[in-house]
């Protein structure tokens, strides 16, 4: 297959000219007035002027948010809100997230930006050592749960090392945050107001690749959708497949794909990393007896190998073939070699094959 | 008048270059080190005076006359004046960047890397408890400085019952503050009760200010049912919400940050009140500390940095550290104003804390103090600091440097303390809770120790900290 088709897959495939929205399954939200179809930068930006208009201790900084940020995420909320409320930082994630943890701990509500998830280790001292432990070290007397961290994350088609990482894996080992990803518009909306508002400290990390591509139908109130609650969204029998964020489309593409050969998938969109829903991928298990987790993070040591290991010690004995991993390699994010580097969907397909007929 | 310049003919050249340098400085009120005008400005000497230091603050020590001589910048329309009148020649360009006007020289200067002469410190006891003639300070009632030299006697003999208590495996661990008494206390004095503290961890003297009780200090250390932190974690990591002081964490200068973004809300929620917060030499290493001081100065937050400039970050001595000249240096790179204050002279301390505290709130910005001292104690229990530095010194500033003494002499000279009260406190710590401190397995100690500790400092307990040091 030429590398553009590659390519041209990749990019067009479903999001745009989707039948129905991604996620009709169960969403809250939705039913009570008005509803418009929008991409994911206009779900965030609506969350956040009413995150700013619902709570006036409510604060949005971080680099060049103030001219409606890189991806425009933050539009018209410095013309709102004032510069004192929303306002550009210095170029210096441990300052940025330094200073919101400061902000949090006076009961505010602190959204910070980090401009690309790629970006967030010089805060991650900060994130692991202050704000996961702020509460904690403090026996409650003390805490920064006022404070949300969003940033972009995952592959964009050419964002090489630098533009594409998903460090969920990172934060997902440090106990006192939240980790959350949002699968599209709707989603991500009702995820950041409740990460907003959840009084803990939460990493939120977008996906860049949605920006643009995604539209949904998204209420346009103010609604919130429930944190460390995975949802099925497809119905299956024959296998569980677990991700989270922009890589779901691809595994639904591989779902449809596998539904032509009589595999009856499952896809469960896990939805907060950090607790996440042992719960739900257990009874989904239970049911299937095989899964299959994919996401764009290199396979060692990712997320997957944590969910991996809490389905074979729950269900060892349901299990009927190992679990599959379909994940990016084992190597910096690559620029030209991108579409080697990812789990396409062929390769889930290849995988959900190989589970069932192990 | 002195200037740098080789060739004499330039001297005309030279005067029109630096004039428009001198112009360039950004208008600030507030002194600017001797040794930081003495690199880039002589022209100043030129200037006529006729523009005067404009500061809002009434309280403001900076400028007044001390025993140094003072360089400042201040706002002149003359300087601008100046440039406007300067023509346009090959000499001189004014040319518009973000951020300001630029003047250009074809003269290569680099600024130095070091001033020919060392900060000066604000200082304003001597030795001996006496009033330095032409200073200018704060003045403090009898009631707080009589309350200042308490709080210091008591720190100091907390310090010594819990470092004893850790060498007795009462508990498992201890830093002291012996040395730092008068930036502990005379700091805490100068702030009010809803001024937010972001600690290190050798900053225990703020509590004490505030009223924590000793036995609220020996819970957190013995991690027991009653410790405020539910023993999660080591001794000395003290935390108070009702006290406003956040809890120590062992994690250098990440609180630092903290209290920006803690001084930014509020400002914004218009409180009579700033954040403080303390660190120490190596701290300011750590890149929390400059991020923090960028934004700071960014945020136009109401934030006081304080840091205890010791010498000694556990075994580094400062000249392993940093190469500036020291911490009150490093301000006006942020353009954070900034003093350096001797450490052991709790009047000094006290003075700048508290002008620091009115700038902070009244006008919105950070100020940075640097206040020199010694640490006295070993970084420590589980240090032993005669491994990288010699004993002499360390009982030279522990007897003839002490901050407690110091001002002990300077109440006295005043009429406030005498050696009847002297006694009277000393019996009175003795006989306080330190004996009641149940449940903390600290009652046998107490007397043994107690006696140990109330004696004037008179001996070395070198011995001790020598023998105690083969764990």
């Amino acid at each position: 297959m030429g590398f553009r088709n590659i390519i041209g897959r990749r990019l067009g495939l479903g999001l745009v000219r989707r039948r129905k929205p991604f996620s009709t399954a169960t969403c809250d939200g939705d039913g009570n007035g008005n509803a418009k179809s929008i991409n994911l930068y206009s779900a965030i930006n609506q969350a956040l002027h009413i995150a700013l208009e619902t709570d006036n201790r409510a604060f949005v900084f971080g680099e060049d948010v103030s001219f409606g940020g890189v991806f425009r995420c933050t539009t018209g909320l410095a013309d709102r809100f004032g510069k004192a409320r929303v306002f550009n930082t210095p170029l210096c994630e441990q300052g940025i997230v330094g200073f919101g943890i400061g902000l949090a701990a006076m009961g505010n509500r602190a959204i910070a930006e980090i401009q690309f998830a790629d970006y967030i280790y010089p805060a991650f001292d900060q994130i692991v050592n202050e704000a996961a432990k702020f509460r904690y070290r403090s026996g409650n007397q003390f805490n920064c749960g006022g404070l949300t961290i969003r940033a972009p994350y995952g592959a964009v088609g050419h964002g090489g090392h630098y533009h594409s990482q998903s460090p969920e894996a990172f934060f997902c080992h440090v106990p006192g945050i939240k980790v959350v990803i949002p699968r599209s518009p709707r989603q991500a909306k009702g995820l950041l107001l409740s990460c907003i508002r959840d009084p803990n400290p939460v990493v939120f990390f977008e996906p860049k690749w949605l920006y643009r591509l995604a539209v949904e139908e998204v209420p346009e109130h103010d609604y919130m959708l429930p944190l460390s609650e995975a949802e099925v969204i497809r119905q299956g029998s024959d296998i569980t497949l677990v991700g989270w964020g922009a890589q779901l489309s691809v595994m639904e593409q591989a779902c449809n794909e596998a539904e032509k050969d009589g595999i009856s998938c499952e896809l469960i969109d896990l939805k907060t990393l950090l607790p996440w829903d042992k719960e739900t991928v257990e009874a989904s298990v239970r049911k299937t007896g095989r899964v299959l987790i994919s996401h764009e993070a290199p396979v060692t040591g990712g997320f997957g190998a944590e969910i991996s290991a809490s389905i074979v010690e729950r269900c060892f004995l349901r299990l009927e073939a190992p679990v599959a991993r379909v994940c990016g390699l084992d190597t910096p994010f690559p620029l030209v070699f991108e579409p080697f580097y990812m789990p396409t969907k062929n390769k889930i397909l290849d995988a959900i094959k190989a589970t069932v007929n192990y | 008048m002195a200037f740098y310049s080789k060739n004499p003919r330039n001297i005309i050249n030279n005067l029109k270059s630096k004039v428009g340098l001198w112009s360039l400085m950004k208008q600030s009120h507030g002194t600017c080190s001797y040794s930081s005008c003495l690199n880039t400005i002589h022209l100043h000497r030129f200037l006529p005076l006729t523009t005067l230091p404009q500061f809002t603050n009434p309280d403001s020590i900076s400028h007044k006359k001390g025993h140094f001589p003072h360089f400042q910048r201040f706002q002149s329309t003359t300087t601008e004046k100046q440039i406007d009148s300067v023509p346009n020649g090959e000499q001189s360009q004014v040319l518009d960047f973000p951020g300001g006007k630029v003047v250009f020289s074809p003269e290569m200067r680099f600024l130095s890397e070091s001033p020919s002469v060392y900060s000066q410190c604000y200082r304003v006891l001597d030795d001996n408890g006496q009033l330095i003639s032409h200073s200018n300070f704060v003045p403090v009632s009898e009631e707080v400085a009589v309350k200042m030299y308490s709080n210091m006697v008591t720190l100091q003999t907390l310090d010594t019952i819990f470092y004893e208590a850790q060498r007795q495996g009462r508990i498992s661990f201890y830093v002291t503050s012996i040395g730092e008494e008068a930036i502990n206390i005379a700091s805490a004095a100068a702030l009010t009760s809803d001024d937010i503290v972001f600690p290190q961890y050798r900053e225990p003297g703020v509590l004490l200010w505030r009223g924590f009780t000793l036995q609220e200090f020996a819970n957190q250390c013995f991690g027991n049912k009653a410790d405020y932190g539910k023993g999660r974690q080591m001794p000395i990591h003290y935390g108070s919400n009702k006290l406003n002081y956040f809890t120590v964490a062992s994690t250098i200068a990440t609180q630092i940050p903290h209290a920006v973004g803690a001084a930014y809300s509020l400002k914004m929620d218009k409180k009579d009140a700033c954040a403080v917060t303390y660190f120490g030499d190596g701290g300011t290493s750590e890149g929390d500390f400059h991020a923090a001081m960028n934004f700071a100065a960014v945020t136009e937050s109401p934030v006081i940095f304080i840091c205890r400039n010791n010498g000694w970050a556990i075994s580094t001595p400062t000249s392993d550290q940093f190469r500036s000249d020291g911490i009150a240096v490093r301000g006006q790179a942020y353009g954070v104003r900034s003093i350096r204050v001797d450490g052991n002279d709790a009047l000094a301390m006290y003075s700048a804390v508290h002008s620091a505290r009115h700038m902070a709130v009244n006008e919105h910005r950070p100020i940075l103090i640097e206040a020199v001292t010694y640490r006295v104690g070993h970084h420590s229990t589980s240090d032993d600091s005669t491994k990288y530095r010699p004993a002499n010194e360390i009982e030279w500033w522990r007897m003839a440097r002490d901050p407690v003494t110091r001002f002990r002499k300077w109440i006295e000279i005043n009429g406030w303390w005498g050696s009847e009260a002297e006694s009277q406190l000393r019996s009175s710590i003795r006989s306080q809770d330190l004996s009641r401190v149940h449940g903390s397995g600290i009652t046998k100690l107490g007397k043994q120790v107690l006696n140990f500790c109330c004696f004037p400092r008179g001996h070395s307990r070198l011995a001790t900290i020598k023998g105690a040091s083969t764990l």
